[in-house]
């Protein structure tokens, strides 16, 4: 007979009894290994990071809707950068910069899949915890980390890092191009550093946890969706956040120590000279990102869609149409993600036949998501629906998927694409699809999971107002920039007002701005609503509170560290057994009754 | 063989890992599986600017020193010993591994140490290779059109196509005292002549150069050279050197007697994993940079 490797470490610890030692506050809440709490902190981290990266964009939201008005508290707050009123155009590029970095980054993959991912990998495959809590405890101290410089690149004498989020060079690799090349560009680029690593030791422990320390019975055929959408997305980390690493080295290089990576003889303007490189190609480097880049857009898309597809299917009160076909359209979009980089860069030069190919395969994705949004349809089609906030924001991620994906076909053909390259219908796009969508993914989890997270609901009503007006609001900012890119307006000016043919849209950019403006103060309702309820929300009193078939309500209310007191439930059925031989809801952990049907 | 797979069972079904592989080993394959993405990047980028290069550097005459052997031509020798050390050290680590299998702490003890000297040695071969190279001046035909004495760096290197007579005299005429002083110091060097070249005038300097029989001078070579060699060969040392202090580490333990308490030798096997991980990336760096 062979012997078995023990599977979980942690098992050993917690049978016959074991009894937890007094945790100090230091291990409890700051270096904690329990995947819970550093799931809260990720989330806590993320909603500081989106405060603040919402706080850019209403600043750089000003300059564009008002550009000729000054606001003398601007000067207030943000001294030499908005001397008279007026927010300086460098700093104005530093604030698009760092709104793109820090959402992307900081909110949307560290603050979304970290918060979930650590939540639930554990929770739903029924393990004690992480693979290594330790490596999973150091990925959010090196994401504290990047944070930490990445805040402190904000107060440097020669302002942040204002070279675009993508960081093309020269801007990015020649210190003399603009004040925001200077050391905030440094700041910059250590900081995204420390983050790829924290992505790594994430991602490893991701994958492996899945993998490897599922329950008896938790076959990959019954793993939740959710599961699987945090699966994929680690494993889109791990493989394409190297290559970014591998690219900023070389920027690193070219800054620091004269290499010639990216660099050729151009002429700088700032200087009056030429640069003394020769032979490097800065397409290289665009190649290189946009090989993470564009696995980037599905790290951030693939948490959102497989929650919505867990708190549709909960709260539809039916199985999730499709199981396998949205396993099968995940794992096409992974494989896809890694093909279509260069449909970024069709007016980079790139060869027209070989930019043909990245058409196709760009448009190839439109098949696994039109799966998952008939899936997703299906699946509330004649359902029991209950309009929770969480169902609400599920359902508003479907939408916004739906309307940005649909824009996607129209810049996936290059012969459009060279069109409205670099427009508002570009910014459109991408912020209604991974942005606002992802977003929406996030708080569908938050309002779902926050009983599981902190033992109390947070407030329905507000929850409500708070989808209500963010749809509304999202709607109203970015589908009339759909029109001002297709009339040609470009992305990343200061001043439309200096062009004639943008002077039309100046009231239209002040309409955004009002509505950008009051959705973010929208935000606070949401903001209050988290910590107010983690405090004095209403007590849950079932450990299962929305009737739901997956393994983390088998745990006790406070389970404290090692997730399940007695042994970790067997599983016996796939998560989606809603109204199944007309029972409500069959738990994951019920074993088949003798007279069950087999269909799902 | 004790971890065979049996066939008859669900590895994939859930409470067992799959392949009866420990969640340790399988994360350092994942994480090799990332880094071995990092060097992809890397080496595609090479191969990007090398092949859109009009001029790129022979390795067989960039490579062609070995220590204490003087000026003699030995194209790739020293790099193949390298690579001879490299590739016995991952022999070694084998036989740690098997040792830890076996249970057998003196082997496992024995062969670490012998992995740990071969890393070490790879290490300090690299380094000379690197002083070499940073440190060795040629004559070049420089890109202001003089000739000056030039080592390898980042920025610039004396590898380029080989300048004709014409171009030679052309340049010594354009080239300045100070270089044409450090030259002939140079050549009454590597000659083993003994020149008076602070009493030499101008002219005296411009025929030495000129009459030195066997001078090969090169224009200045493509400076991405440098870069490229520099970054990829140091980030590969830089594995290198992690793995020497990782199996160091795992030579302590091993020696204190941690995983003979703990009943295997698996962190053996997960540090012998990155340890050819890291050997095999050198295969591919030694093929990038020595042989094509």
């Amino acid at each position: 007979m062979s012997h078995e490797v023990a599977l979980n470490m942690h098992d050993v610890a917690h049978e016959g009894g074991h009894h937890h030692h007094e945790e100090s506050f230091v291990s409890k809440y700051i270096f904690s290994m329990d995947h819970k709490m550093i799931s809260k902190q990720f989330i806590i981290t993320g909603i500081v990071w989106a405060i603040i990266g919402g706080l850019f964009s209403v600043l750089f939201r000003l300059q564009l809707g008002f550009p000729d008005t000054s606001f003398p508290w601007l000067e207030d707050i943000l001294g030499k950068w908005a001397e008279g009123g007026k927010i300086k155009q460098e700093f104005y590029y530093a604030l698009v910069t760092m709104h793109g970095t820090v959402l992307v980054f900081f909110v949307l993959t560290a603050g979304l899949s970290g918060t979930f991912s650590n939540l639930l990998i554990p929770l739903q495959v029924g393990a004690r915890d992480m693979a290594s809590p330790l490596m999973n405890m150091l990925s959010y101290w090196f994401f504290f980390a990047a944070s930490i410089v990445m805040i402190s690149s904000l107060f440097v004498q020669t302002g942040p890092f204002s070279g675009g989020w993508t960081a093309y060079p020269p801007l990015s690799a020649v210190h003399e191009m603009s004040p925001g090349s200077k050391h905030g560009a440094d700041l910059w680029m250590v900081s995204l550093a420390l983050f790829v690593v924290s992505q790594l030791l994430a991602g490893v422990n991701y994958v492996v946890t899945v993998l490897n320390l599922r329950t008896k019975g938790m076959s990959m055929a019954r793993m939740p969706l959710t599961i699987w959408a945090l699966f994929f997305t680690a494993v889109l980390g791990l493989l394409s956040f190297p290559v970014l690493l591998s690219g900023f080295i070389l920027l690193i290089f070219d800054r620091n120590i004269g290499t010639s990576f990216y660099l050729s003889d151009i002429f700088v303007q700032a200087t009056q000279e030429i640069l003394p490189n020769e032979g490097g190609s800065a397409i290289l480097y665009q190649h290189l990102f946009w090989f993470l880049g564009h696995p980037e857009v599905y790290i951030i898309l693939l948490p959102a869609m497989g929650m919505s597809s867990e708190i549709i299917s909960t709260n539809a009160r039916k199985p999730i149409f499709g199981y396998m076909a949205m396993i099968m359209s995940m794992f096409a979009i992974v494989v896809l993600a890694f093909l279509v980089w260069a449909h970024h860069m069709f007016v980079s030069g790139l060869n027209p036949f070989l930019g043909s190919f990245f058409v196709l395969l760009t448009l190839l994705i439109a098949v696994p998501s039109a799966i998952k949004v008939f899936n997703w349809l299906t699946t509330i089609w004649r359902g029991n629906i209950r309009f929770t906030p969480a169902m609400l924001f599920a359902l508003g991620f479907v939408s916004l998927f739906i309307s940005g994906g649909l824009t996607g076909i129209f810049l996936g053909n290059s012969a459009l694409d060279i069109h409205l390259h670099d427009t508002y219908f570009v910014i459109a796009h991408f912020h209604i699809v991974m942005g606002v969508a992802s977003f929406f993914g996030m708080f569908a989890g938050i309002y779902h999971w926050f009983p599981k997270m902190f033992g109390r609901f947070m407030n329905p009503t507000l929850g409500y107002i708070h989808f209500w007006g963010t749809i509304v609001c999202a709607y109203l900012i970015f589908w009339p920039m759909h029109y001002e890119g297709l009339a040609g307006m470009p992305r990343r000016y200061y001043d439309y007002s200096q062009w004639a043919s943008f002077k039309q849209f100046g009231s239209l950019n002040q309409f955004i701005t009002i509505v950008s403006i009051v959705s973010f103060f929208l935000q606070f309702l949401f903001v209050f609503n988290f910590f107010h309820s983690m405090f004095k929300g209403r007590k849950l009193t079932n450990p299962n509170p929305w009737n739901s078939n997956t393994l983390e309500w088998t745990t006790p209310i406070d389970c404290g560290h090692g997730n399940w007191p007695g042994e970790i439930p067997e599983v016996h059925r796939w998560a989606y057994d809603y109204g199944k031989d007309g029972v409500d809801f069959i738990p994951q952990n019920v074993p088949v009754g003798e007279n069950e049907s087999e269909a799902h | 063989m004790a971890q065979a797979i049996q066939s008859d069972v669900k590895w994939w079904a859930g409470g067992r890992s799959p392949f009866n592989m420990s969640y340790g080993k399988a994360m350092m394959w994942y994480f090799l599986m990332s880094d071995a993405f990092t060097f992809g990047a890397f080496l595609i980028s090479y191969g990007t600017i090398r092949f859109s290069s009009n001029f790129w550097p022979d390795p067989n005459y960039v490579f062609n020193a070995f220590p204490f052997m003087g000026h003699a031509n030995l194209p790739l020798a020293f790099v193949s010993l390298m690579t001879f050390i490299l590739i016995i050290s991952s022999v070694t680590m084998v036989l740690a591994v098997h040792a830890g299998h076996k249970m057998d702490k003196k082997g496992v003890e024995k062969y670490l140490l012998l992995t740990i000297l071969g890393g070490a040695a790879f290490l300090g071969c690299q380094a000379w290779e690197w002083t070499h190279m940073l440190t060795g001046e040629y004559i070049t035909l420089l890109n202001d059109g003089s000739l000056g004495l030039i080592t390898t760096t980042t920025t610039g290197n004396p590898y380029g196509p080989t300048a004709t007579p014409e171009a030679i005299a052309a340049a010594l005429q354009l080239s300045s005292h100070e270089q044409l002083v450090s030259m002939v110091n140079l050549i009454a060097h590597e000659t083993h002549q003994n020149l008076d070249v602070a009493a030499m005038s101008h002219a005296d300097l411009i025929n030495t150069v000129k009459n030195t029989a066997g001078l090969h001078v090169n224009h200045v070579g493509p400076s991405l050279f440098g870069g490229l060699f520099f970054g990829i060969t140091g980030f590969h040392g830089f594995h290198v050197f992690s793995g020497l202090v990782i199996n160091i580490i795992m030579f302590i333990k091993t020696r204190l007697g941690h995983f003979e308490q703990r009943g295997h030798y698996e962190m053996i096997e997960k540090a012998g994993l990155y340890w050819h991980f890291v050997d095999l990336v050198w295969v591919f760096v030694f093929l990038c940079f020595y042989l094509i």
